[in-house]
């Protein structure tokens, strides 16, 4: 046995760099002698059966590669609607690991599950707030068969319900603009069947919201102008706020980089929020959605709050946890959503 | 990290409590469980028993509800628990499944029964109510025999078979109740609120109670789909399961 390969295999020994390097790079130097070839078959997750069998593949191959060969197989199935599993019921394998590093032998058995159509979150998100924009419109304008005839292109006397356009109009128009020009966002793909159901929601939502608020026989709020003043600046503060938690967000990591880091307190005051919430991002949306409810005193508007609330907090704990998981010094002063309590 | 090892059992095999009901979360679990159930089919025998008297009593199908008023609403309302129960995990059905479940039954109860004095004469009345109570008593006995793991197959064959009938049974009582209740919430406005008030808000309940009965037709068939599959998967392998253990 060469000098070069009994080296390769002891990791522990310090002395040559290149040869404590991680493992693909002796083999690399060697490639005529060393390289294992993997076997790679894929199984149907639920039937079992074979659906194809590749031999030769790089042990240096990574899940997307191999998503990628089994494309060439099966056109119909891109690799974000393909679901690679070591165990049938276990976790999906992440399209960046290596094959080499997987607890297999030189014949590796993948599970193959079907993900159904995929769309990308862009698609989702822009469908999902420019509906809301455009029916929350149609209402403000009152536009023919929503209210009654007389009323048709009619315009409020109230001028809280002309603020009340405005602000939401505002509000997904940042949202659009954020989801061209700032998120960046790990997941690629989701599945068709979200688009449905997030867009009902929203869509359905905003009609909800939007008929009472445009309404002629709207009531506007109890304590007046003061109570519309007081809950638009509160707002527009959130909205300030969300737009800022995004943009830090943003900053944190650079493009295409899947390091995680955690979130601090930048110069920006808005910021500082990071200092005692892990989803001040949420936590601001709220703020907003609960300015907006009592700006339009409107019973429906507080209800798609409250469940935006439920919403939100589910998925601000979920990343909390992962927080917490993936960092042993994470801040622990930091609740997930509402500064100590929740 | 340390609190998993202390001694919250209730939902700590998770495998376990999703494999096997009687299996349970712990043994004080499983007590309470069966309480509730023999408390449950007793409820619903004492339905039963009532329905039965006050047609021998009176002679005819008539207006039985009245009799059995109380006891209906005590029961069906208790039933509320049993989505606690999955909520904590003591039972490892879906919280959402079980709730929606639950709160249909409730609704017919109160807010379409009680609430509407003339449907509650209804001959449709009658009909759901006796194929609530049959399937009650089966399913909380099927329930009380599960957890004491002596479980006869006659109640389990009981249990996915009678549906067939019950189910359709069930639900044109409850439709046909619903659609009695119309003409009444409509003149009356009951639990309708108007514009304009000052909470900018309005509820029409009588298109409410048109939807409700339209949402029937995609998920009765769903339901009733589902029972059929879950009784071949319990009854197909006859073979197999030996009666009583």
């Amino acid at each position: 046995m060469d000098v070069l390969a009994l080296e390769a295999k002891n990791v522990g020994t310090g002395e040559n760099e290149k040869k404590s390097a991680p493992r693909p790079k002796p083999k690399a130097l060697k490639k005529a002698k060393r390289i294992v070839y993997f076997e790679v078959e894929i199984l149907d997750a639920k039937t079992k059966e074979k659906l194809l069998l590749l031999d030769k593949v790089e042990p240096t191959a990574t899940i997307l590669d191999i998503k990628a060969l089994f494309q060439k197989s099966n056109p119909k199935w891109y690799p974000a609607r393909q679901s690679l599993r070591l165990d049938p019921k276990g976790k999906s394998l992440r399209d960046e690991d290596i094959l080499q590093t997987l607890p297999v032998g030189t014949t590796a058995s993948f599970y193959f599950s079907d993900l159904g159509p995929q769309v990308t979150w862009g698609t989702v998100f822009l469908t999902e707030c420019a509906g809301p924009l455009i029916i929350y419109l149609m209402f403000y304008f009152r536009l023919p068969f929503i209210y009654s005839p007389k009323y048709d292109f009619t315009s409020s006397k109230h001028w809280v319900v002309h603020l009340a356009c405005m602000c939401h109009s505002f509000h997904y128009i940042k949202r659009i603009l954020e989801t061209l020009f700032v998120h960046r966002i790990s997941h690629g793909t989701m599945p068709l069947r979200n688009i449905f159901k997030n867009c009902g929601y929203y869509w359905f939502s905003a009609a909800w919201m939007a008929y009472y608020i445009n309404h002629p026989l709207y009531t506007t709020p109890y304590y007046g102008q003061q109570q519309v003043n007081t809950s638009f600046y509160i707002f527009l503060f959130c909205q300030v706020g969300n737009f800022s938690i995004h943009v830090a967000l943003r900053n944190l990591k650079s493009q295409g980089s899947k390091v995680k880091k955690i979130p601090y307190p930048t110069k920006n005051p808005f910021t500082w929020i990071f200092a005692l919430v892990s989803c001040p991002n949420y936590t601001y949306e709220l703020g907003s959605w609960i300015g907006f409810s009592v700006m339009t005193q409107c019973v429906p508007v507080a209800f798609f709050t409250a469940v935006a609330f439920i919403q939100m907090t589910v998925w601000a704990k979920g990343k909390h946890r992962g927080y917490l998981k993936e960092f042993r010094d994470y801040p622990t002063l930091r609740s997930s959503i509402l500064p100590f309590i929740l | 990290m340390s609190a998993a090892a202390a001694g919250t059992s209730r939902a700590a095999h998770g495998p376990d409590v999703a494999q096997k009901k009687r299996r349970g979360p712990g043994a004080l679990a499983t007590a309470y469980l069966v309480i509730y159930n023999v408390v449950m089919t007793a409820g619903w025998l004492v339905i039963a028993v009532g329905l039965v008297r006050a047609y021998l009593a009176r002679g005819s199908y008539h207006g039985l509800y009245y009799s059995i008023e109380k006891p209906l609403k005590f029961f069906q309302t208790g039933a509320l628990l049993e989505i606690l129960h999955c909520a904590v995990g003591i039972v490892p059905s879906s919280v959402v499944l079980t709730g929606f479940q639950v709160m249909s039954r409730v609704f017919l109860t109160w807010a379409v029964t009680h609430s509407v004095r003339e449907v509650q004469s209804e001959d449709s009345v009658l009909l759901f109510v006796t194929a609530w109570t049959v399937t009650e008593i089966i399913r909380y006995s099927f329930y009380t025999f599960s957890l004491l793991n002596h479980l006869p197959y006659l109640i389990k064959w009981a249990r996915y078979t009678f549906f067939f009938v019950l189910y359709p049974m069930g639900v044109t009582g409850e439709l046909l109740t619903i659609y009695a209740a119309l003409p009444v919430v409509q003149k009356t406005g009951l639990y309708s609120v108007t514009l304009p008030n000052k909470y900018n808000f309005s509820f029409d309940y009588y298109t409410f109670l048109i939807l409700a009965m339209l949402s029937y037709i995609p998920l009765f068939p769903q339901l009733y789909f589902h029972m059929i599959r879950q009784r071949k998967k319990v009854l197909g392998h006859v073979d197999d399961y030996t009666k009583v253990e």
